[in-house]
């Protein structure tokens, strides 16, 4: 007989709760959860329409990870606010259910022997990139979108690799699990006990059911639901994203009071740059350069677009009133009539996106802006005076603010 | 005599579908996490394996061991199935707490502040005022309910 005291031991572990229904209730739930996560995640990597241009691509390496990108469309125009306020706020309210079937199987990680076949051992090996790799995915986003960059390097590379390597262990395990959870959670007979359940052999009294206990999981997930998901819409419905980043007021009031993402005192951005007296819009094309004031876009047919601003970070703001010119319009003065992809570099001294780069047929399409105006008035310094990228469904960073230069052409 | 060598226990090889399945998933695996690992490795990797290991060895025990102690406090006084009252409003806080904990420790609040113009140094207060709220109402549902119970419960006076 095993000495109970040590986790080794089957009889060391006394919760009435634990068992094959419960691990493969949560065991479920996360198979769909995490696909949703890894679709959605995928999709933000080709929203950034990283094949486009290297200075969208913060993954350069990706090599075959990267074989399902595409043209990311500008429709519908909250294409990106949706799938990305799934990806975030989703993998938060997944959290609970991550420790609580963490949790359910911990006793798995003691079991001797350490490895019954090469299979068994090979499976354990797996189960440390499953496990290790998914808290390194919850962990780096969670921290990512509190601004807390305590992480070893770059969030973009991290991420994505990380959600690869997590991945491949994720598809093994649902292979080899997912049958047996389907059948647990199906049957409603009590099996006996087998060796290597996760049921206790000497369980406690129960200090709840386990309907209870999914019931107190669940809850877990609507409250980190509840208030996080107000991020994702202004007014009073912000209010209620209590803890979340970007949640409560907005940072001002007024037409430009919606959210900011990076202020122009943090992108270090010169007052007396951009003064109408020294700014100038640089435009490249075909037929040469040509530099316009601000007075000199105004003289210019002005158009207005209804559309968000969504971040990677997951939070959005509703659809702000825009107004300025269409980026086509602009690719027409330098000789484009069907305008070609374009380079819009920032003022913006540092940041991973002061250049970023949008594809044709985001700088055809009629929303497109070059705006001047927001809410009926003139941008503010926050928003990107004096002029800003307004794109449908692109990712917050690449409605490049503050722009001093667009160059239209073939990028690659 | 024949001298036959000593039969070596052979190490059973397992399921070959799970063995290919495994081998596929760790060419998968081998091919990202090169990738991951190309900048600051030993780091990256003490991330992945830390992450792993904090959770299992450190966090879990932590929770775990608070919670029987929660659980012996109320069979002590013989109120077992009153734990539930304190071990709800509890577990939520403390899962906001874990989540939340940058901004709410205020480890980044400086880039929060200057990054979006939004005041950084709330996250506390709401948190606190969040337990306080889940602790109340968990007070409220167990009075009602004791409440409750008293009265449809037959006095010794009658």
């Amino acid at each position: 007989m095993s000495d109970q005291r040590l986790p080794t031991s089957p009889g060391f572990w006394r919760s009435p709760l634990r068992g094959p229904w419960f691990t493969s209730v949560l065991g479920l739930v996360l198979l769909a959860g995490i696909t949703v996560l890894f679709v959605t995640g995928l999709v933000s990597y080709a929203a950034y329409n990283p094949g486009l241009s290297p200075v969208n691509d913060q993954t350069p390496g990706k090599g075959l990870l990267g074989f399902y990108l595409f043209t990311w469309p500008t429709r519908p125009y909250w294409l990106y606010r949706l799938t990305q306020g799934v990806h975030v706020t989703l993998g938060i309210a997944l959290i609970p259910v991550l420790l609580a079937k963490l949790w359910s199987v911990v006793p798995r990680l003691f079991a001797l022997p350490p490895a019954r076949s090469l299979a068994h051992a090979l499976e354990r090996i797996s189960l440390l990139l499953l496990v290790g790799g998914g808290l390194f995915e919850f962990t780096t986003g969670v921290l990512n979108v509190q601004l807390d960059y305590v992480f070893p390097g770059s969030f973009y590379p991290l991420h994505f690799y990380g959600a690869w390597v997590f991945f491949a262990a994720f598809l093994a395990h649902a292979a080899l699990k997912t049958p047996a959870a389907l059948r647990n959670v199906r049957g409603l007979r009590e099996r006996p006990r087998a060796e290597g359940d996760l049921r206790s052999p000497r369980p406690d009294p129960p200090t709840v059911s386990r309907r209870g206990a999914l019931w107190l999981v669940g809850g877990g997930s609507l409250l980190l639901l509840g208030t996080t998901a107000g991020r994702d819409f202004d007014g009073p419905l912000r209010r209620t994203a209590l803890l979340a980043p970007h949640g409560g007021a907005e940072p001002g009031g007024g037409p430009g009071g919606f959210q900011i993402n990076k202020t122009a005192a943090y992108a270090g951005i010169d007052p007396a740059e951009t003064g109408d007296e020294a700014w100038r819009l640089v435009v490249t094309g075909r037929t040469g350069t040509v530099r316009l004031s601000r007075a000199d876009l105004l003289r210019m047919p002005l158009y207005s677009a209804a559309l968000p601003i969504a971040c990677v970070e997951g939070w959005s703001t509703s659809d702000q009133w825009w107004r300025g010119v269409r980026l086509r319009d602009l690719a027409a003065l330098v000789g484009y009539d069907d305008a070609p992809d374009v380079l819009v570099e920032s003022l913006q001294r540092h940041g991973a996106f002061r250049r970023a780069a949008l594809r044709a047929n985001q700088v055809r399409d009629p929303l497109s802006l070059l705006a001047l105006y927001v809410n009926g008035e003139e941008l503010t310094p926050d928003h990107g005076h004096p002029a800003r990228v307004i794109v449908p469904a692109a990712p917050g960073v690449l409605n490049t603010k503050w722009v001093a230069r667009l160059t239209f052409g073939e990028l690659r | 005599m024949t001298f036959w060598p000593p039969r070596t226990p052979r190490v059973p090889v397992g399921s070959p579908l799970r063995l290919l399945l495994l081998t596929c998933s760790f060419a998968l695996a081998g091919y990202a996490g090169l990738r991951l690992l190309a900048g600051d490795w030993l780091a990256v990797a003490l991330w992945v394996a830390g992450a792993a290991l904090l959770h299992d060895l450190v966090l879990l025990p932590l929770y775990a061991a608070a919670d029987r102690a929660l659980v012996r406090a109320f069979a002590a006084a013989g109120r077992r199935e009153w734990v539930m009252y304190v071990r709800v409003p509890a577990a939520l806080s403390g899962l906001l707490l874990l989540v939340w904990f940058p901004l709410i420790a205020g480890s980044a609040a400086r880039r929060y502040r200057l990054a979006t113009a939004l005041p950084a140094d709330g996250f506390l207060t709401r948190w606190l005022l969040i337990t306080a709220v889940l602790f109340g109402g968990s007070a409220l549902v167990f009075v009602l309910r004791l409440r409750r119970a008293t009265k449809h419960r037959p006095s010794a006076d009658h």
